[in-house]
Formats: C-alpha cells, sequence, structure tokens
C-alpha cells in the first residue's frame, strides 16, 4: 500500500500566542511542535506499511520552519517527504491547502490518504475530506481502525457519544484519523540518522500558484476570546489555597 | 426574493438531534438580525416523519428531503441530495449543527458547489451590514471573527452548545412542509456504512455524579492518577479524564469528557491540569460550578472557571485531599 500522511505544525500546546501586528494572525516566533492527530495518521501508515508493505509518503506546507515536522516522520520510518515550502501557506484556507497537496501530489498513485481529524490551530476539520471531493475519492473521518480486505478497506468510524460504526469502501480513499487509534512510537537513533539520507522534495509555491485560489473566507480579526463568566482566582500557599477551597465547597456550593 | 437562510437539522436513528434546535435558534436570530428569511431542511430515508416538529418552530418553510438512498447515512448520498435541494432552492446561507455527521460531509459538498465552510463557530455578528462567524482557534486560547468573501451560498456550522436549544422560537402556526425527492444515481455512493454499534456497555453513567473530579494531561504519569483518585473519594465524587488520558490507557474509556466521550453538568467539576481544548468544554461546559487547577495561567479553561488556581496540581492536591478528609471526619 501506498500511503501519504498530510501533516502540519502547529504552536505548542503550552505556548504563550501573541497576537502580530495585523491583529488577524499571531506573531509567529513561538515554539511548534506536530499537530497531535497527524501523528496519530502517521503512527497507521507505518503500521499498515509494515502489515502490508508499501510506501509512506509525507507531506506538509509551510515555511522552512515546517521542515523539521517532516524530518521526525522520517526518522519514525516515512520512506520520503513533499514539502510546500512558502510562508503563504500558512494563511491558506481548508479549500485552498487541499488545493495546493492535489496539484502537488498529481503525478502520484496512492491508495490511501491519512490526515489528522483536525488541526490545533486551525481547527476546521475540513482538509482530508476536501482533499478527497477534489481528487474524486471516497472518504470516512474520524476513523479508530483500518483493515484491508479482498475489495479494499473496512474502517472504524468513532460518532458521537460512545456509538461507532464499521464502514466497507473501495480503494483509493482518503481517512482522516482520530487521535489514540495506536501507541505513538519513537524515533530510533539509526532512525534519525538514515532520515538525514531520505529524498524531501521541494515545492515551491509558484508550482502550485494556479492550483490555488483566493481564500473564500477571511479571518477579519483574532483576539483573546471575552470571558463570559465571573472568575475568582484563588491564591496563596498550596495549604491557605486547600483551606479556602474547601471553605467554598462547605459554605458556598454546599457539597460537603 | 429576499436572502434566505437554510438550516438542516440532523436526524440519526429515528430521532431529531437535540443539537438541531440549537442550530434553528442561531438561524432565528441572524434572520432576525439580518432580515432574511429562514428555512429549513430535514434529510433522510423518513425526512416527513420529523419535518412537522420543525415546522412548528418559527420557520418560513420545512423541506423534506427524501430518498431511500440515504438510508443509512452515507456521506456520498447526503452531499448529493443537498446540493441539489441547495441548488434549486438558492439559500444565502446554510447553517448546521457541527456534529461528526455533518463535518463528514458538509466540506465536501461545499467543495462540489465551490464554496467554503466556516466550521465550528460559536457565534455570529452582523456589523455594518457584514456578516461574522466567530469561531475559537488555538485550542480556544483565541478568537476569530471570520467573514465569507466568496459568493453565496455560504456554510457554516455551530458548535453544540453555542446557541440554547430551548430558545427556539414556535411559530404562530405550522410551517408549510414541501417534499423533495433527492435523485441518488446509482454508482454515487461507494461506502457501505455497517450497523451503529456501542463498543462495550458503559460500567460508568458520569452524568448521573453530583461532584465529578477529572484530569487531564498535567498529570504526567499514570501512577500519579492515584493522587486524584484519592480526591475523588473524599469529595465522594466520580473520577474522570479528558481524552489524552484515556488514549494513553491509564484511565478507561467510559471515563472521558468531551465530544468523543460523556456530556455531564455535575454541581461540582473540578479540572485538574486540564487545558481545556474545544473537545472537552463541549462536555462540561454545563457543569454548575467549575473550579480549574492549572499551571499555565493562560490555559483555556480558567474561561470558563468559576475558580481558578493558577498552579501545579501536585502540590495543590494533597493538602486538598487531607483538608476535605479532615473536614468531612470534623462533621
Amino acid at each position: 500500500m501506498k500511503i501519504l500522511v498530510c501533516m502540519k505544525q502547529v504552536p505548542q500546546k503550552d505556548a504563550p500566542l501573541k497576537l502580530n501586528e495585523t491583529a488577524a494572525w499571531i506573531r509567529e516566533d513561538v515554539s511548534y511542535e506536530v499537530n497531535e492527530p497527524d501523528a496519530f495518521a502517521l503512527e497507521e501508515a507505518l503500521r499498515q506499511k509494515e502489515k502490508h508493505t508499501g510506501e509512506v509518503v509525507v507531506i506538509t506546507s509551510g515555511p522552512a520552519r515546517s521542515q523539521q515536522v517532516l524530518r521526525e516522520a522520517l526518522a519514525k520510518g516515512a520512506d520520503r517527504a513533499i514539502h510546500l515550502e512558502d510562508n503563504a501557506f500558512v494563511g491558506l484556507d481548508a479549500l485552498n491547502t487541499a488545493k495546493a497537496f492535489a496539484a502537488a501530489i498529481k503525478d502520484e498513485k496512492f491508495d490511501l490518504i491519512f490526515t489528522g481529524l483536525q488541526s490545533d490551530d486551525y481547527g476546521y476539520a475540513q482538509t482530508g475530506v476536501i482533499l478527497a471531493e477534489l481528487l474524486g475519492w471516497p472518504h470516512a473521518t474520524i476513523i479508530m481502525h483500518i483493515e484491508k480486505n479482498e475489495n479494499g478497506i473496512r474502517v472504524k468510524r468513532e460518532l458521537e457519544a460512545g456509538f461507532f460504526q464499521f464502514v466497507d469502501m473501495p480503494l483509493p480513499a482518503v481517512l482522516t484519523i482520530q487521535s489514540g487509534i495506536n501507541k505513538l512510537r519513537y524515533a530510533t537513533l539509526i532512525g534519525i540518522k538514515q532520515a538525514k539520507n531520505k529524498p524531501i522534495r521541494k515545492v515551491a509555491l509558484a508550482e502550485v500558484q494556479s492550483a490555488i485560489g483566493e481564500n473564500l473566507q477571511k479571518i477579519e480579526r483574532l483576539y483573546v476570546p471575552q470571558k463570559t463568566k465571573k472568575t475568582e482566582h484563588i491564591e496563596g500557599s498550596p495549604a491557605e489555597i486547600a483551606k479556602k477551597l474547601v471553605d467554598k465547597l462547605r459554605n458556598e456550593l454546599r457539597v460537603l | 426574493m429576499p436572502d434566505t437562510i437554510l438550516v438542516v437539522v440532523e436526524q440519526r436513528e429515528g430521532k431529531l438531534n437535540r443539537v438541531s434546535w440549537e442550530t434553528i435558534t442561531a438561524g432565528q436570530a441572524i434572520a432576525a438580525a439580518t432580515g432574511w428569511t429562514l428555512e429549513a431542511a430535514v434529510v433522510g430515508g423518513n425526512a416527513q416523519a420529523f419535518a412537522a416538529e420543525v415546522a412548528a418552530k418559527k420557520v418560513a418553510k420545512v423541506y423534506a428531503v427524501e430518498s431511500p438512498k440515504l438510508e443509512p447515512y452515507t456521506p456520498d448520498a447526503f452531499a448529493a441530495a443537498l446540493k441539489q435541494l441547495i441548488t434549486a432552492k438558492q439559500p444565502k446561507l446554510v447553517l448546521m449543527p457541527h456534529t461528526y455527521q455533518v463535518r463528514d460531509f458538509v466540506p465536501k459538498l461545499a467543495t462540489a458547489m465551490g464554496r467554503a465552510v466556516i466550521s465550528d463557530c460559536i457565534g455570529f455578528k452582523h456589523e455594518n451590514g457584514k456578516l461574522l462567524f466567530t469561531r475559537q482557534m488555538f485550542q480556544g486560547k483565541l478568537a476569530a471573527d471570520v467573514s465569507f468573501t466568496s459568493d453565496a451560498p455560504w456554510f457554516a456550522t455551530f458548535q453544540n452548545g453555542a446557541f440554547r436549544g430551548d430558545k427556539a422560537e414556535a411559530g404562530a402556526s405550522a410551517a408549510p412542509v414541501e417534499a423533495v425527492t433527492a435523485e441518488i444515481a446509482d454508482g454515487v455512493i461507494r461506502n457501505k456504512p455497517q450497523e451503529v454499534f456501542k463498543e462495550a456497555k458503559q460500567a460508568v453513567d458520569l452524568t448521573q455524579a453530583e461532584i465529578i473530579v477529572s484530569v487531564g494531561r498535567g498529570i504526567k504519569e499514570q501512577k500519579n492518577i492515584e493522587l486524584v483518585k484519592q480526591l475523588a473519594e473524599a469529595l465522594g465524587g466520580e473520577l474522570a479524564a479528558s481524552r489524552p488520558i484515556c488514549d494513553n490507557g491509564w484511565l478507561p474509556m467510559d471515563r472521558q469528557i468531551g465530544s468523543s466521550g460523556q456530556t455531564v453538568a455535575p454541581k461540582l467539576y473540578l479540572a485538574l491540569g486540564i487545558s481545556g481544548a474545544i473537545q472537552h468544554i463541549v462536555g462540561m461546559k454545563g457543569s454548575r460550578t467549575i473550579i480549574a487547577v492549572n499551571k499555565d495561567s493562560e490555559a483555556p479553561i480558567f474561561e470558563i472557571a468559576d475558580y481558578a488556581i493558577v498552579g501545579n496540581l501536585f502540590d495543590i492536591v494533597p493538602p486538598l485531599t487531607e483538608e476535605v478528609k479532615k473536614v468531612k471526619a470534623g462533621g
């Protein structure tokens, strides 16, 4: 099986974020990490390859810093990488990102494309499904299990409130992968060494420019959310905080 | 013809999804702000059965979009059926709840129509004639006001809990229901879904708990869970967790709170080392009192907390457990 994994670099979970001068995006001088669901998508691709043989290719878009995501993926076992390298990719909406990816892989023949179910920055939860539609492929979302069979694959979709569903589908297909589908591996020392010799194909903005258009949605402004609740801060030493809290639990909330 | 808003309600397993009423409320609010007409659509194998219930609300019309091919749900059939309806009726704005089902087909539908979706919105603004949709970004640390820059139809989805379903206004009289037959050609549907099932019997029903002590990533290691368990026991509450804890297998899946776990509204929700990602917040924001302990003063959990403690849970929890025990013993 030849599998493409779409990955994204996002600000670290606890990175303090500040608005830039446009007040429509953040200042980018923060620490970054792999979007968590994408790490599970990569892991699943590697496991499928180990079971059925094949190739795992990883793709990302963004400035030079985002190459780190590809390096880590190659160190974990991906065979090669595609980097749509330009700062302009950061500002693309989900439709344009999917269009850029579709253009970058037009000469490839994948059996499966994986994405994480959503990103920790924009949180659209759309790019994978859009990509499927652009390619004319079937898709399934929020996947917790993948089994290859004669006719294609059987996947386990997570529904809401603890429900699940198996879906049979033909290949090629796009799947969006849920966090927790597997246990993530660490890159080994030898893996990190080998990654240095694995190819990263760079795709410039100009190469996919004709495939993308104007964004169809625009962030007018970004801001720290206004609080809807009055929050009381409880401060002091741990012992003082414990006393104050218990007093509230007992006398105000009456749960003790 | 005036501009219209089309709300697509969701039915699952023969029942209207409760969150549909929230989207109706959202549609009514946008209609009031813009002067646009509000219509609704029910899609499914037996849509007419639900149409009357929706038609009782203050909407101008309800479309019951039917085809045997709409049962069971597939993204191919739903996108095809709704593309036909939207092409025929030309609403300016199409609203849906941001459910797992909608997430599965709405990006496909919009792409097939050359349009975009502003997804997972928590509100809207109507400023100088311009419609803006508010959505959370960066896991709720920031919010964005987003506009459409394309021609209609515009697609937007609203987060569970963004509007009050019980505030959906009833109409003076029942709205007319128009039956629409979706033409779905053979070969359009490629996926073959099997029966919906529940993994295992849920051992714990957290929805009944009055006190929930919930733990997140801040707990660092499995062995530290014991610390939080002791506090839950001292308080007489149930132990729960955010998704990563259950993904790691540190607590069973039936202790998970959030969009993929249980939705709870206890008297007291104690969030320990939980940053407050949107997927968690939607499962517990209805709690009467929320106490949050987190070392990151900018964690989104503090946005909805009644009591905030900025600090390390490893410092705070042990003395708190002792204090609770002391008070309980002392009667």
